[in-house]
């Protein structure tokens, strides 16, 4: 890699970053939990890394290999294990009832 | 080839930012979090073909099919009241997986070595890699402890070696540093020797246990999210190092992620990051508290029929849920409760306090489980005006983030946190296993209040029998 092609990477690191925070400001409370777990099976992207340091070794040793195997395992882990949960949760939130009824009958009532 | 998968990358965080913007209503939320799912598929396939010449697809292929049998079962089967325990451990693999990326590369290059042929950015490429071991590993053990304090392997409260406990944190901090830049300077002449690229994975572990062991389990919430942080940053830092943008723009979405809910986190407890992560209350704290609740007061006791009996002539309740509410269980019980409220014209509303939990939102997710609708969640600001036109408040399980003493007595140690105004209502019922301080060891004289009376028992039982009373009435 060229100081040109780091350099755009930082880029893209810094405006990741900002974009980041712009969204997610706006998650409400209630969803920190999903979010939380969304972003963590996010994060668990890095079973690439982990995919291209082995992929791109030439004739990895076996220490390499040991060490590549436990990272794509724990790497797979995080992704798979993150995004289902986060959908199992998430499925929770999905069916609400709209139960204005009660809401202007007390109303009423107060 | 190479241009194709650059491009997929490019579409996969496009997709994450897409999925992510998703989560900012529970109607588009499933949806999202599909798009993410979608565009980690992407991904994944764009770096397949990019290692598509390599020759250890036996290994590769069934280290991820290793991944997904574990993975799946506990993510499919978890209870929603250990949620949060399951995160730390997630989160403390992908952690773990950024430091044997590190390790690897290491390896691979010979000590980083092999970096110097290549013209280019060497140094900031060895740095990234070196900060991605350092928080990579930290991330790793912190997050296998909170996970082994919540699941209550570890005993939740503070465990710590006293004054002794900054002192040795900033030795093995500087250590961890020392030995990175030992094998930075290594990388510049032949490789330094792996024994400190290991030093640097194993004093970065020892402050990862050492800093979330004296963290107590109310502080969790904040503990959580800041793993969380690093790990994503970590990930930017390991996506830096091999040149993978897509890895880059997730960590740093992940990062921006945990550094907002820590803050977030942190402010309702009117704590610092700092002061949380350097240790649970300290003595000073308690014996402030300790002075001002005196032994002589006595709460009042109430059974299941009186509490029935109150909430039947209300014409409003609000439900404050807490920890102890997860630890029963309970959930189901209260919505069940709700119910037959709601069917005799009260209304029910549930003030969530934004610590409330062991993770942020925790409580939500518990109520949303139980059918409780998405509307009749309250935040700590919409409904602290409320209590005082409420008839009676029903605080199950929750302790700290009640406490009255946060706005009236300066010597609290919690003087300043905002909480729940229940004293403000007419009437306040405790569900409480005993008397026995919360986990801060802070006297909540809501308990002694004039309005206060206290069901003792499991939540969900004391719940269930006041369901019962109510249906008898």
């Amino acid at each position: 890699m060229d100081y040109t092609g780091f350099l755009a990477n930082i880029a893209i690191l810094v405006l990741s970053g900002f974009i980041g925070f712009a969204v997610i400001s706006k998650v409400p409370n209630t969803l920190h939990t999903p979010l939380m777990s969304g972003t963590n099976a996010i994060h668990g992207i890095v079973v690439l890394g982990a995919l291209v340091v082995l992929g791109t070794a030439e004739n990895p040793g076996l220490p390499l290999q040991i060490i590549s195997f436990v990272a794509i395992v724990f790497g797979t882990v995080n992704v798979i294990g993150g995004f289902v949960v986060t959908d199992r949760m998430l499925a929770m939130f999905k069916t609400r009832p709209v139960n204005t009824n009660t809401t202007s009958a007390t109303d009423g009532k107060n | 080839m190479d241009i194709l998968v650059y491009a997929l990358y490019i579409l996969a965080f496009a997709m994450f930012i897409l999925g992510l913007s998703g989560l900012t209503a529970p109607r588009s939320a499933v949806r999202g979090n599909k798009i993410a799912a979608a565009g980690m598929a992407v991904a994944f396939v764009a770096t397949l073909i990019h290692i598509r010449e390599t020759s250890s697809w036996l290994i590769i292929i069934i280290a991820l099919i290793v991944g997904v049998i574990i993975g799946i079962p506990p993510a499919r089967k978890v209870k929603m009241t250990a949620v949060p325990q399951l995160v730390a451990l997630f989160n403390g693999v992908g952690g773990g997986t950024v430091a044997l990326i590190a390790w690897g590369e290491f390896i691979e290059s010979d000590g980083f070595t092999g970096l110097h042929v290549a013209s280019g950015p060497v140094l900031p490429l060895v740095i990234a890699s070196l900060f991605a071991a350092i928080i990579g590993s930290l991330s790793f053990w912190g997050s296998i402890i909170a996970f082994m304090k919540l699941q209550q392997i570890l005993p939740g409260h503070p465990l710590s070696v006293g004054r002794l406990q900054q002192p040795l944190n900033a030795i093995l901090f500087l250590g961890s540093i020392v030995a990175a830049v030992i094998v930075g300077i290594g990388s510049v002449d032949t490789g330094a020797n792996p024994v400190w690229f290991v030093a640097i994975l194993v004093l970065a572990g020892i402050l990862g246990v050492t800093t979330v062991l004296p963290i107590g389990g109310a502080d969790m919430p904040v503990v959580i999210s800041l793993l969380n942080a690093l790990t994503g940053l970590s990930a930017a830092a390991a996506g830096l190092a091999l040149n993978n943008i897509a890895m880059i723009v997730a960590g740093m979405i992940v990062g921006a992620s945990g550094t907002i809910l820590t803050n977030l986190m942190a402010k309702a407890m009117n704590r610092s990051i700092l002061s949380i992560v350097a240790g649970g209350f300290g003595g000073g704290g308690t014996q402030g508290a300790g002075a001002a609740s005196s032994g002589d007061q006595i709460a009042k006791s109430t059974s299941a029929a009186d509490a029935a009996i109150k909430l039947a002539y209300a014409n409003q309740v609000i439900v404050v849920p807490g920890y102890g509410l997860a630890v029963a269980q309970a959930q189901h019980a209260v919505k069940d409760m709700a119910k037959v409220l709601e069917a005799r014209g009260i209304e029910v509303k549930y003030a969530i306090h934004p610590v409330a939990g062991r993770m942020p939102g925790h409580m939500n997710v518990l109520l949303a489980e139980a059918d409780v609708s998405y509307d009749a969640m309250k935040e700590m600001d919409d409904i602290n005006g409320e209590f005082s036109r409420t008839d009676v408040t029903i605080v199950i399980g929750a302790n700290d983030v009640t406490n009255p003493a946060a706005r009236t007595d300066p010597n609290s140690p919690i003087f300043g946190m905002p909480v729940l105004n229940v004293t403000e209502s007419r009437s306040v019922i405790v569900l409480k296993r005993s008397m026995s301080s919360g986990f801060a060891g802070i006297e909540n004289p809501l308990f002694f209040g004039e309005n206060t009376t206290m069901l003792f028992g499991d939540a969900k039982k004391s719940v269930a029998q006041v369901t019962e009373e109510l249906k008898a009435l």
